[in-house]
């Protein structure tokens, strides 16, 4: 008794939370309606097919559990029984299957209309990069990339110098544009996904892979990493913004193509010490996760670092000056910044940072600090 | 028929044990094999318990536990592969395969006793290794129990020098335990059943497990060379699944085996999921068929109903293993494949939903007009077809290439897979372990004790997995350290449901130390159990002592003379009538259908 009473508040449970639960997909923001048709399709058939199920077995531990003298009838097989339910079932199979593919047709081939640009993923932050006039992308090589080439740019190819390089975890897109993004990755497995947008897909290194979609809703949308990328995998956030062609259209304007890029970074002039600390950051992988622009990553951001004040977890505050940034390289659980996690950096010892790569970080850090 | 007039077992010398340690370590006698199996698989699987809690722990409440990412990416990847391999596989397979196939099929034991035995031996050292992790420097990998390349021997992750390689080489080794014992299950089936056993004889339990082992002979050896792979990648530096990478993490410091990144070049990643599906999915089969077979026979004894449709069942079984070859690139939709890979995917995938429903149908059309005995098994047996049905429903969803699209990586996917292969097979070992307890030991488990688990069990595993579906469609990703603070994927209602799951996951928890009591203290002071409590009519309940001896037989092995499912027939005076018991006897009647009874 008690199991039939409990199949069927499982049951009645299930359809109830169902409906009264806040849990379901957001608003969408992109042209995927279709997704959303095929899982509710997939949804009602499924859930007809758990009622129907449930409530049976519920019938049946109700009306024939065990009784003094009773017996079970004795019918091996029902041939005509067995076939009526085995058709029916291909028949929902098919009907979720069918419009299922069709939409899936229709997210793998990018209409013509659309328009390209490129997702660069890394531990553990994103990047963009969008073709310049000519429309079209320049090629590029893992072993280019570096502080000074973040997307790893080939030299020899014209077609990337008015290539625009968006060297920042937020992107901007118009609205009703479809747009085929291009998925690189510079490390490992990440996933570029946007729940508003349904769309995902993985990107791969040393392969390029695709999806498209069309913004449809102005506003911003949180971008998260959706393969497991490592240990702050967490933490690779980004936004796109869905805006109007003209706003647009002026963020664009302000965006260096790479030919300015690499002009411009050459054009700050460091001492040899200072020059070589920046080679260090850039090896030693600080730059992982500590940005020299002001974003926020997985550690604080390097820009304005030297000379100011930090506040830590506690609520104190400490003078970035040699004696603290040597400590949080050596032990960097003593003084942890206010809003980052405990333990997510790991200690620097002087076998893989010597004491002079430190020395040459500094004044690295002293002089980026500087105006 | 195939079948020799004489059973060669039936002259077979046996290697008599003669002290505790002949008896109960290098025994080859099956029986103590499967509670060898048995025993490492469940003292390993509470280990994989309490990382859940720590997952559980960390989700509910971030941060306020100092737990660390690292401790909580090594806990999921770690909980993750012992419940699936370490646990579900060992103790399936393993367990309930090494107990049942002899008794079941009427013979004295597995036709290869002494590689029987070493299986055990290989699988305890896979499980050490595995455990080693732990001591290493850096710890168990924490890649997730995918192991995915790049990152799982990049530095960016926990482990990624000596923990993957205690995982890879504890993987390498469990196949070589897996293949020793899977092979002696196979010729087992084959070639020693007793007389009068043919094979559509034999209970579904047998065919379950019969399939599984093929599959795993089958799908394991992808997975051994990808761990070999793997292995030479980090050790070696070939570039197998490693492409020319440009790791800024990996620079100056002394991760990583292969001094920075340099040396790799043209490896695929994408070629390692493939030979990683190509596996895994069978291996969802794996576990699933051995439990689909055990709880069909669970149903049948306790409804005292012969299941419905036997032989359908059984082709079903059949179907399901020859498709589960030919659906694995579904786990791969978004991984970048080439996107028409999806067309074909998407409809084997569902194709294989058939042979599926069919089951269940059967299952409960075995319920319709029965006489239901609600004892402990038949309510694990109850829950397992309620749990199963989500389940599998839900992957008809991620098997539908475009509506995975927007579920896969999140907690959807985590929802159904624990909900299709975790809690719905260890349903069924749990209801196996009720049911053949009495056999094992000849005494019963404590009944109440028994319906506590099973209340707690079922209720508190839909009380987190149900709910958790609902997650996934408002985007929450998985095997996030953090969540962070409120966003639009990840509303305060989100947080608060988190909660919610974790406090289910905890008394979940905690009530399957009632069920560990219950073994421990049923052993000394269980009722006894007589040598058919249950009134069922397969082989195993008709051995000459309970527990049964080496040998299991006597002088003679039983002869067969009627299918497993003879149970309620018209005019017969029990309502069951167990296989040896010859036509012309109990009822003097003839089976309704030739086919059934041939």
């Amino acid at each position: 008794m008690a199991v039939a009473i409990f199949l069927l508040i499982i049951v009645v449970g299930s359809v109830v939370f169902t409906f009264w639960s806040p849990w379901w997909f957001s608003e969408i923001a992109s042209n995927w309606g279709g997704i959303d048709t095929t899982v509710l399709i997939t949804f009602w058939v499924c859930g007809a097919v758990f009622v129907a199920i449930g409530v049976f077995m519920a019938y049946c531990t109700w009306k024939y559990r065990h009784r003094e003298g009773a017996r079970a009838d004795y019918q091996p097989e029902n041939a005509r029984l067995e076939w009526w339910l085995t058709v029916i079932t291909t028949i929902g199979v098919v009907a979720m299957l069918a419009p299922g593919l069709i939409v899936w047709d229709d997210y793998v081939n990018p209409p013509d209309e659309a328009l390209e640009f490129e997702v660069l993923s890394q531990q553990w932050t994103w990047k963009f990069r969008f073709p310049g006039a000519d429309g079209v992308l320049g090629t590029v090589d893992v072993a280019n990339l570096s502080l000074d080439n973040p997307f790893g740019m080939r030299e020899d190819d014209p077609a990337g110098e008015d290539d625009v390089l968006v060297n920042s975890a937020e992107v901007h897109l118009p609205i009703g544009q479809p747009f085929k993004v291009l998925l690189r990755s510079r490390d490992v497995l990440h996933d570029f996904f946007v729940p508003e947008f349904r769309a995902k897909m993985d990107s791969v290194p040393g392969m390029v892979t695709y999806f498209w979609f069309t913004p449809t809703k102005i506003g911003q949308y949180q971008i998260i990493c959706a393969e497991l990328c490592g240990m702050s995998h967490h933490t690779m956030r980004g936004w796109v913004h869905v805006d109007t062609e003209e706003d647009f259209a002026a963020w664009f304007a302000n965006q260096p193509t790479w030919a300015e890029m690499r002009d411009g970074v050459t054009r700050k002039v460091y001492t040899a010490l200072a020059q070589r600390g920046r080679q260090v950051a850039e090896s030693s992988g600080c730059l992982a996760c500590h940005t020299l622009d002001g974003t926020k990553v997985v550690g604080p951001t390097w820009q304005g670092l030297w000379g100011g004040e930090q506040t830590l977890a506690d609520g104190s505050k400490v003078m970035v000056d040699e004696a603290y940034v040597i400590e949080s390289v050596r032990e960097p659980n003593a003084k942890v910044v206010e809003g980052f996690a405990p333990g997510t950096m790991i200690t620097y010892g002087a076998d893989v940072v010597s004491d002079d790569d430190l020395e040459a970080l500094i004044a690295f850090l002293r002089e980026d600090a500087a105006p | 028929m195939a079948q020799a007039e004489i059973p060669y077992q039936e002259a077979m010398p046996l290697h008599d044990p003669h002290s505790w340690v002949t008896k109960y370590w290098y025994s080859q006698d099956h029986k103590v094999i499967a509670v060898q199996y048995g025993i490492t698989a469940m003292a390993v699987g509470l280990l994989a318990l309490v990382l859940s809690w720590i997952m559980r722990l960390q989700i509910g409440w971030p941060g306020v536990f100092g737990i660390e990412p690292a401790l909580y990416y090594q806990s999921f990847t770690m909980h993750g592969m012992i419940m699936v391999i370490y646990l579900l596989t060992a103790f399936l397979l393993g367990s309930f395969g090494n107990y049942l196939v002899p008794l079941m099929l009427g013979a004295r034991d597995m036709v290869f006793p002494f590689v029987n035995m070493i299986s055990y031996h290989v699988y305890l050292l896979s499980v050490i290794i595995l455990l080693a992790g732990y001591f290493v420097p850096g710890g168990v990998t924490g890649a997730g129990w995918t192991l995915y390349p790049p990152q799982a021997i990049l530095t960016g992750t926990p482990g990624a020098d000596w923990g993957i390689a205690s995982m890879l080489l504890s993987l390498a080794v469990f196949i070589v335990a897996f293949t020793m014992g899977g092979l002696n299950y196979v010729t087992t089936i084959l070639q020693a059943r007793t007389r009068g056993m043919t094979l559509m004889r034999m209970p579904l339990s047998i065919w379950g497990i019969f399939a599984a082992t093929v599959l795993g002979l089958l799908a394991f050896p992808a997975l051994f060379v990808s761990a070999v792979m793997m292995l030479l990648d980090n050790f070696v530096g070939t570039s197998f699944f490693m492409p020319a990478i440009s790791s800024a993490l990996e620079g100056g410091m002394a991760g990583g085996m292969i001094e920075g990144t340099d040396a790799y070049e043209g490896g695929s990643p994408l070629l390692f999921q493939h030979l990683f599906w190509f596996f895994g999915h069978p291996e969802v089969y794996i576990v699933a068929l051995p439990a689909f077979g055990v709880v069909s026979d669970l149903i049948s004894v306790h409804a005292r109903k012969n299941i419905f449709g036997y032989r359908l069942m059984v082709w079903a079984i059949v179907a399901i293993g020859v498709l589960s070859f030919i659906v694995w690139a579904h786990h791969m939709y978004v991984a970048g494949m080439h996107p028409y890979f999806g067309f074909f995917f998407a409809t084997t995938t569902l194709v294989i939903a058939v042979p599926t429903a069919i089951k269940v149908y059967n299952w409960t059309l075995t319920l319709w007009r029965a006489n239901i005995r609600f004892t402990v098994p038949m309510l694990f047996a109850i829950a397992f077809v309620i749990t199963f049905v989500v389940g599998g429903l839900t992957g008809l969803f991620l098997g539908n290439v475009i509506v995975d699209v927007p579920l896969s990586d999140t907690y959807f996917v985590v929802a159904h897979f624990h909900m299709v292969m975790g809690v719905a097979p260890i349903l069924v070992i749990f209801g196996g372990i009720y049911h053949w307890y009495p056999k094992i030991t000849g005494r019963m488990l404590n009944d109440t004790l028994g319906r506590l688990h099973f209340w707690f069990t079922f209720l508190g595993t839909y009380a987190i997995y149900f709910p958790m579906h609902y997650l996934g469609f408002v985007g929450v990703p998985r095997r996030y350290y953090d969540h962070g603070t409120t966003s639009a994927f990840y509303p305060e209602s989100a947080q608060f449901l988190d909660k919610g799951i974790s406090v289910a996951a905890f008394i979940v928890g905690a009530a399957q130390f009632l069920f560990i009591a219950n073994l421990v203290v049923s052993y000394f002071r269980g009722k006894p159990a007589g040598d058919n409590p249950w009134e069922a009519t397969s082989l195993e309940w008709r051995t000459p002592q309970t527990p049964p001896v080496h040998g299991n037989w006597g002088d003679k092995l039983p002869t067969v003379h009627r299918w497993a499912y003879d149970f309620s027939v018209p005019g017969a005076e029990q309502d069951f009538i167990p296989q040896d018991v010859p036509r012309e006897g109990a009822d003097g009647k003839p089976q309704e259908k030739g086919a059934v009874a041939s």
